[in-house]
């Protein structure tokens, strides 16, 4: 089982991003039912951290994974729930991606399933708000919760300081290179700004692309904002920001898109009308020499030649020389499992439910979904680390350095200030407009945050 | 098919119940087919109380017949639109109760209308613009040019078959599938777009023309254009749409053109009218209701614009379309269901102009 999801991982090279289906534009729902009849012999360990087997009852689970690659390691993680419950009955219903996040508001209000997939921090708690979802305090009063730092607890805890969500997976957004290409150049690894932009002046000199992007869905380019406002003003701004606590008119948010301005010479040009996967490919090619965005590793994995994917490294965006460098802050974006409040079967299910969501934050659980996920990692500091591929490996290092961690714009604010024809718009106009009015501009950005009234 | 057999066939027009209305049915020819066997010497309506039009069986049978489509479209199209009026002035976000408070639906006036109009949503007026510019360059270049080919493909011209196919092929294409292959023109690298793609080649590659002074330097420029995504994006993009565009034109002028009497052709040749006079004094004028339908086409098709916006990049900036900002507003996982519907409601107003101006046209030439 765990050599076929690999090997599943390998070949397919990773799931499609929710991302990329939402490029796709597909309205419909792809929604399957999967009645797992067959117990299929998975990781010991997996079942081991499953518990103790005096369980029955029935539980739902739903979830928007709806790839072959991920839809298949989630069912590997169900049934390992269940060789460790025998008295449990496991219906997972696989919604198709797109239509579950357009349609999150109905789905959740009307008859969710017990245990649903969502996303953490500003994201979840909108939805916490709503009531659709039970706090699960005592499952994190497990020992469930000793395997979390800090930050993936504050991105799991509702605004009243109940716990809502178990982390799932994570993974985080630094700056991919191919290392035989900078052997091959002498290049070294920036760690500040300045060190940052002269290897980009020099990548230039050499022929190659500085740091790629490919903005044509809208979010890659919110990816860049994050981070180099969390260098420039840290993590208490960037989130203040998000949540419209600090204004998108103050002088500090100006500085941040001054800094951008100064990085966009080494940006690869007509960002706006290229897909990630294309700018990905100019990475694969040797003809770009950076890029920010873990999604490059699925297209490297994608790739015929498995030599490409042990050819890709990955390092922190470098310091700006301020105060909040210390803080190590990052996007890493955490998907994780909630407890629906409106399921039809909410009070019969409820034990069953939390004994699967403390198993979902193990990191045996985990593991059995991030091997053939190979871009994520397990958020559960007790996963074994040994399965790690070294991308992994290293994700964790990054990750656990970080004192703070953030969610990515999207997920860190109102989702109707992020959308298509909101956020997303204003960063293509930057980009294609650096050298635009920042205040006049700046001014447009808070006003239409204030007309949402949120 | 010659000219004259052409018209031949078109200047005896075949009414189905024609020749049972007025008792002729055995002189009709024979390839009328069922319609022979169909006894209209005994409807209700030809037999001796004339006045007694219906009887109540068919009075009863219109109503549903008539009644049921215009329920469907009463509830299903006006009922919407007043609904989506209705939303318009308040900030429903499609989930909580309908009668207000809290998450529900809350009035808030013009609000949203507001909004719009004053810029606080930038978005809104750069749609108007785009798909004004889409109206323009349909209306004023695409449509002239499937005129034309209408004109150019009604004339003797050896393998007609297979130009009437290559320019009808787009429009059996779904707008999706069009909207994909013109990625694969636009990407904006040379090893993924093609027109990128072809300019790279001629700007580094084609021995000659590289090295020649201005022109290569240019090829190589132009290479660099990322074309969906560059400011004037809107510009490619109603190309693309004009591709399909013009082969509907094209098409549906044919059609008229194939009905055209050639006396009046002929006339105008013998009263010595070169081609140009012929067709803009003469067959122009004659084809006026083939033109209303033509303009009232093209102002639904650019009003609707939606496909290829929404394929190419989401209907993001700097795409946006008064449709893809409905969609991104309403049903998307942005929930500002009330705004979208304000927006719905102009587009709505704006597109019933055109129709209201076509049904008054067409209705008034049937009156005469």
């Amino acid at each position: 089982m765990d050599d076929q999801a690999k090997r599943a991982g390998l070949l397919s090279g990773g799931p499609v991003t929710r991302r990329e289906v939402l490029k796709a534009g597909v309205i419909g729902v792809a929604g399957l039912t999967v009645l797992p009849t067959v117990l299929a012999a998975c990781s010991s360990a997996a079942t081991t951290a499953a518990g103790g087997g005096g369980l029955s009852g029935k539980l739902t689970v739903g979830n928007n994974l709806s790839d072959a690659v991920p839809k298949k390691a989630l069912q590997d993680v169900v049934n390992a729930f269940q060789t460790a419950n025998p008295g449990v009955t496991v219906t997972v219903n696989t919604i198709d991606h797109t239509t579950y996040q357009n349609q999150i508001s109905s789905y959740l209000g009307a008859t969710p399933e017990d245990v649903v997939a969502w996303f953490s921090g500003f994201r979840m708690r909108a939805f916490v708000a709503q009531n659709f979802f039970t706090p699960i305090d005592d499952v994190w009063a497990g020992p469930m919760g000793k395997l979390y730092t800090d930050a993936y607890k504050t991105a799991c805890t509702g605004s009243d300081g109940k716990m809502y969500m178990v982390p799932f997976d994570t993974y985080a957004w630094t700056v991919y290179y191919r290392p035989s290409v900078w052997t091959a150049k002498g290049y070294a690894i920036p760690t500040t700004l300045a060190d940052f932009k002269t290897l980009a002046a020099k990548m230039q000199t050499d022929g190659l692309v500085p740091i790629g992007l490919g903005d044509k869905d809208g979010w890659p380019a919110m990816g860049h904002f994050d981070i180099i406002n969390l260098r420039e003003n840290g993590y208490q701004y960037h989130v203040d920001l998000m949540a419209g606590k600090n204004k998108w008119t103050d002088a500090k948010t100006a500085q941040v898109f001054t800094v951008w301005k100064s990085l966009l010479p080494f940006y690869q040009t007509g960002a706006a009308g290229r897909l990630w996967q294309d700018a990905s490919a100019g990475l694969l090619a040797k003809t770009t020499g950076m890029m920010l965005q873990p999604q490059v590793a699925e297209s490297f994995a994608a790739s015929k030649d498995p030599a490409d994917l042990a050819d890709l490294d990955f390092f922190p965006w470098p310091n700006h020389g301020t105060q909040w460098d210390a803080e190590k802050a990052l996007d890493a974006p955490i998907d994780g499992y909630m407890l629906s409040a409106k399921s039809p079967n909410a009070a019969a299910d409820a034990t069953v439910a939390k004994a699967f969501l403390a198993f979902l934050g193990t990191g045996a659980a985990q593991l059995v979904y991030a091997k053939a996920e190979v871009t994520d990692i397990c958020p559960a500091n007790d996963a074994d680390q040994s399965q790690y591929t070294a991308l992994q490996k290293k994700q964790v290092t990054i990750i656990s350095a970080a004192q703070k961690l953030t969610q990515f714009m999207d997920r860190d604010t109102n989702p109707n200030f992020a959308g298509a024809n909101g956020m997303q718009g204003f960063l293509i106009d930057f980009l294609a407009n650096p050298d635009q009015d920042l205040t006049a501009y700046l001014a447009k950005i808070q006003k239409f945050w204030d007309s949402l009234g949120a | 098919m010659s000219r004259a057999d052409r018209s031949a066939a078109s200047a005896t027009p075949v009414q189905p119940g024609e020749s049972g209305l007025s008792g002729v049915a055995a002189k009709s020819p024979p390839s009328r087919g069922r319609f022979d066997r169909f006894p209209f010497n005994r409807l209700p309506f030809i037999g001796r109380q004339r006045w007694h039009l219906l009887t109540r069986r068919d009075k009863a049978v219109l109503a549903l017949m008539v009644g049921i489509p215009l329920a469907i479209d009463v509830v299903l199209i006006w009922g919407s639109l007043i609904v989506d009026l209705l939303w318009s002035f308040t900030d429903w976000r499609g989930v909580g109760d309908m009668t207000g408070g809290g998450l529900g639906h809350r009035f808030v006036g013009l609000t949203n209308y507001t909004q719009l109009f004053d810029g606080t949503y930038p978005f809104f007026w750069s749609a108007v613009l785009h798909n004004i510019f889409w109206l323009g360059f349909l209306m004023f270049v695409a449509t002239p040019i499937g005129i034309l080919l209408a004109v150019i493909l009604d004339g003797q011209i050896k393998g007609m078959a297979f130009y009437r196919t290559v320019f009808y092929v787009p429009v059996v294409l779904s707008l999706a599938l069009i909207g994909i292959i013109w990625q694969l023109q636009y990407a904006p690298d040379w090893n993924r777009g093609f027109i990128d793609g072809t300019l790279h080649f001629f700007g580094y590659d084609v021995p000659v023309v590289k090295d020649l002074p201005l022109v290569g330097q240019w090829f190589r420029d132009v290479s660099r254009t990322d074309w969906v995504g560059g400011p004037l994006a809107i510009v490619p993009t109603v190309i693309a749409a004009s591709w399909r565009h013009v082969g509907y034109i094209c098409i549906l002028y044919l059609a008229g053109l194939k009905s055209f009497d050639p006396a009046l052709r002929e006339a105008a040749a013998l009263d010595g009218a070169n081609a140009r006079q012929t067709f803009f004094r003469v067959v122009f004028p004659v084809m006026k209701p083939i033109n209303i339908v033509i303009v009232v086409i093209t102002t639904i098709e650019a009003l609707r614009a939606f496909d290829l916006a929404y394929i190419t990049n989401g209907g993001r900036s700097p795409l946006e379309l008064l449709s893809t900002l409905i969609t991104n507003n309403s049903i998307s996982e942005s929930d500002r269901i009330g705004f979208g519907a304000a927006i719905a409601v102009i587009l709505a107003v704006v597109s019933l102009v055109p129709i209201v101006g076509f049904l008054t046209v067409t209705t008034r030439g049937d009156e005469q």
